[in-house]
């Protein structure tokens, strides 16, 4: 084969490449723009801190908000000491055979499983067999299994980091094998576990499909969430606002108001993650 | 502490750990159980091979018919047609980033690719109704533009970050000597990228589609907001369709508990869930094959 | 001359490999004994069984009796915390702990129970000649530390706790020259008030610090002695080989 080299065919080859990358750039302008500048004239004091009224035509969006901040709440406290001891027991315990490589590889299968199968089976065990009915518990448990295999994954990625030589350090000093862990490991790997969390929890936080038949509300009168309640969410009111409420056009501007602040709260979740991964690197050199 | 206090908490935690680990599988494989259980008792109902190659999904008439096939085939067109936008525009974005980019373009746009990751389904779903859906109604002169198109164009917005994301390690994960090798016959960048990087970085490529594929297929909400839900068997992508996942999200809030339907939905899932495992595993092979030869 | 550190029909196997055979040693107090041979002889793995970090490892099989004095390494009624504490160890890459300095050292007595307070601290890093250079910096991670110095640092966290026995396995085979001098000044300095036993590939390492030279072939003890003897008049003639670098 001969290589027939031209001045205008390698200019004709970069554009196609950097048209790709702007063009992906241009779709993420398009959502950002899109949203910001349509959503921040709703931005206002009232709008986070008025619940809706008139039939959501008016009012802020206060509900949905605790909403989700409870909702983010209930799944870390359910993922995060499962998901990490999981993990802590995959790679510090666990021996290195057949069946540990089954589990792990079934794990990693299990975040790609898509999130509307974990709304069916939070419907089946948490709202169905264990009789919490549709409300705010039976979704944080929904979501908070879905976050489950990111939180193992990542935690173990953080675990696998630490050298073996700094758990012998530990032991040759005398620390049982759990000091090792409480002491020297997690410490080691707080910063990976963290930025994984955060990330995990700020999926979470977005997610509807989970919640669509576990507990999300089209309307609630109460600001506040109970446990045992159906609540409103940030993603589903955004969804109903958009496709079911009776008066579409009339509430649109709520729904970009929402749109945007959902886009900053998973935002700001993503941008402490970031953070935390660049300040672990700085230290780490 | 006493070393007998030291010794028990040792052996508790070592416990504990073990007792959540298996919990944990537990619930997990729970997912599993319940697919397989529902699915089973929808059988008992339904003939699999009705249900397998039926061209009716009617659950609500009167002679309810399950048949999936309308649902599994919206279900790949617009995920076809979303790898059609998104493969390209991925790899070539891969490739821009990984070899013509420089460093500090490279820290704005990896950034700004994981951002666009973040955005959340219903978001997206939300400017499908509000930009993509006149936009194509415009164009196509329809009376509104919730079609499989405005589906395959979401989901490629969607699947790209994770196709981008795979491709570029992928290309970045070619040893040095192979460029240098091409370059000392006389080949041009762009030669090289695509006779000699490409072919080389195939494996990890081919594992981004699928995981990309993985994605398309299981999102919901977007396709749920943007395709307009007509259960018929789509013959265009100007079509109206009704994909799997978006059946679930529909029918699955208003069909009593344990009804013929109510299972039906679960065995949609089962096919939804083999579907994504498919697309899943086989990234997986893929990228482990890409590991072995080039040892990342 | 006390034996305090001793193996007996010692064997070691990983799986179906067997890495140590019939392992017969005595280490005498107060001296230092250099293991030597060529890469996977065993001298680690024999290294390792003392302090039990072969525990770590499933498919370890030991067999045979490892004494401290009197004291059965493996005998089920002792705490494999408390051998640790009495048989220190120092490894062939520093490892600090992800921690300050004054913790790296403080660590190891807290979690034994020892009385720890800052002149505690100061004597073990006075002890490893490194006092001088972090006395103003004990808040400091020690991570921040040069690669001798943290090896040093390893050094006193082990003295801390005021062992017997330390085990070195290769401590100096990532450092530069005068660092690894450093260590060795220190390492002498050290066997007045400790056994040493110390893992080298360096010949030159072994002849200058240690007492006593081991010298392992695939598993086995193929010559022992002073290292005066081993170094000047091999009588193993696989021994001589090795010592004049004709394999390893």
């Amino acid at each position: 084969m001969l290589f027939k080299p031209s001045k205008l065919s390698a200019v004709i080859e970069w554009g196609t490449l950097l048209l790709s990358t702007a063009l992906v750039c241009f779709f993420l302008i398009v959502v950002i723009w899109e949203i910001v500048s349509k959503g921040a004239g709703q931005l206002s004091w009232d709008f986070i801190s008025k619940v809706p009224s008139n039939g959501m035509t008016r009012g802020g969006i206060l509900t949905p908000i605790i909403g989700t901040v409870m909702l983010t709440i209930l799944t870390a406290l359910f993922a995060i000491p499962f998901g990490v001891c999981c993990a802590i027991y995959l790679n510090e315990y666990a021996e290195d055979n057949w069946l540990t490589r089954t589990i792990r590889a079934s794990i990693r299968n299990l975040s790609g499983v898509p999130s509307i199968i974990y709304g069916l089976f939070g419907l089946a065990l948490f709202v169905q067999a264990l009789q919490l009915g549709t409300s705010l518990l039976a979704a944080g448990l929904t979501l908070g299994l879905l976050s489950l295999p990111y939180i193992i994954t990542t935690t173990e990625e953080a675990l696998m980091r630490i050298p073996n030589s700094t758990r012998e350090a530990a032991l040759a000093v005398g620390a049982t094998k759990f000091e090792t862990i409480k002491d020297v490991v997690l410490p080691s790997a707080m910063p990976g576990i963290l930025t994984g969390v955060v990330l995990t929890l700020s999926r979470a936080a977005g997610e509807t499909a989970p919640i669509l038949f576990t507990g999300a509300a089209f309307y609630i009168n109460s600001s506040s969430g109970y446990l045992n309640q159906e609540f409103m969410a940030l993603p589903y009111h955004l969804y109903m606002l958009s496709t079911q409420h009776q008066s579409i056009d009339e509430v649109r501007p709520i729904a970009y108001g929402t749109a945007l602040v959902l886009i900053i709260v998973v935002f700001l979740m993503n941008l402490t993650a970031f953070y935390i991964r660049f300040k672990y690197r700085k230290n780490e050199s | 502490m006493k070393y007998k206090a030291r010794l028990s908490l040792d052996i508790l935690f070592k416990i504990v750990f073990k007792g959540t680990g298996f919990l944990v599988l537990i619930l997990l494989g729970g997912i599993l159980a319940m697919l397989v259980y529902n699915s089973f008792s929808f059988f008992l109902d339904v003939k699999p091979l009705d249900f397998i190659t039926g061209m009716e999904w009617s659950p609500a008439s009167e002679t309810p018919k399950y048949g999936m096939l309308p649902l599994v085939l919206s279900t790949t067109i617009v995920t076809f047609g979303a790898m059609l936008i998104a493969i390209p525009l991925g790899i070539g974005t891969a490739a821009y980033i990984a070899e013509y980019a420089t460093p500090r373009v490279k820290n704005l746009l990896k950034p700004a690719i994981e951002m666009l990751a973040a955005v959340p389904s219903v978001v997206i779903g939300f400017l499908g109704i509000v930009i993509v859906s006149p936009g194509i109604a415009n164009l196509a002169d329809l009376s509104n533009g919730l079609n499989a198109l405005n589906g395959a164009i979401l989901l490629a917005v969607m699947a790209l970050p994770t196709i981008i994301t795979i491709a570029e390690d992928a290309i970045h994960a070619v040893p040095k000597t192979y460029k240098e090798a091409s370059y000392a016959v006389g080949a041009t960048k762009w030669q090289t990228l695509r006779k000699v990087i490409i072919p080389a970085a195939a494996p990890g490529i081919i594992a981004a589609v699928m995981l990309g594929v993985g994605r398309a297929i299981g999102e919901t909400m977007t396709v749920l907001m943007a395709t307009g839900n007509a259960s018929i068997l789509p013959t265009s992508m100007f079509d109206s369709v009704k994909t799997m996942t978006a059946t679930i999200a529909i029918e699955m809030g208003e069909v009593p508990y344990q009804t013929t339907h109510y299972f039906a939905l679960y065995a949609i899932a089962t096919v939804l869930f083999l579907m994504t495992l498919a697309a899943n595993m086989l990234g997986e092979y893929f990228i482990n094959r890409f590991r072995k030869y080039h040892a990342v | 001359m006390k034996v305090k550190l001793s193996a007996e029909k010692l064997n070691i196997s990983f799986g179906t490999k067997q890495v140590l055979k019939n392992i017969d040693i005595q280490f005498v107090e107060n001296e230092i004994t250099a293991l030597i041979g060529p890469s996977g002889c065993g001298k680690s793995t024999l290294l390792r069984s003392f302090n039990r970090m072969h525990d770590l490892s499933p498919d370890a099989k030991i067999t045979g009796t490892l004494k401290l004095e009197d004291l059965d390494l493996y005998a089920r009624s002792v705490p494999v915390t408390e051998i640790r504490k009495r048989i220190g160890m120092v490894f062939q890459k520093a490892n600090p702990f992800p921690k300050s300095i004054y913790e790296n050292i403080a660590y190891g007595l807290r979690i034994n129970n020892l009385p720890c307070d800052k002149s505690i601290v100061e004597k073990a890093l006075r002890e490893a000649f490194l006092w001088e250079e972090v006395k103003n910096d004990l808040k400091m991670p020690a991570t921040r530390l040069s690669g001798g110095q943290q090896q040093r640092l390893c050094i006193a966290r082990a003295v801390a706790l005021r062992p017997e026995v330390i085990l070195m396995d290769e401590p100096c085979s990532a450092l530069d020259p005068v660092s690894t001098l450093k260590i060795e000044e220190l390492i002498v300095y050290l066997k007045k008030k400790y056994t040493i036993i110390i893992v080298t590939h360096n010949m030159q390492q072994a002849q200058r610090i240690a007492d006593k030279t081991v010298f392992l072939y695939l598993g086995e003890i193929k010559e022992e002695g002073s290292t005066r003897k081993i170094f000047d008049f091999p009588e193993n003639e696989m021994t001589a080989n090795y010592i004049h670098g004709q394999f390893g």
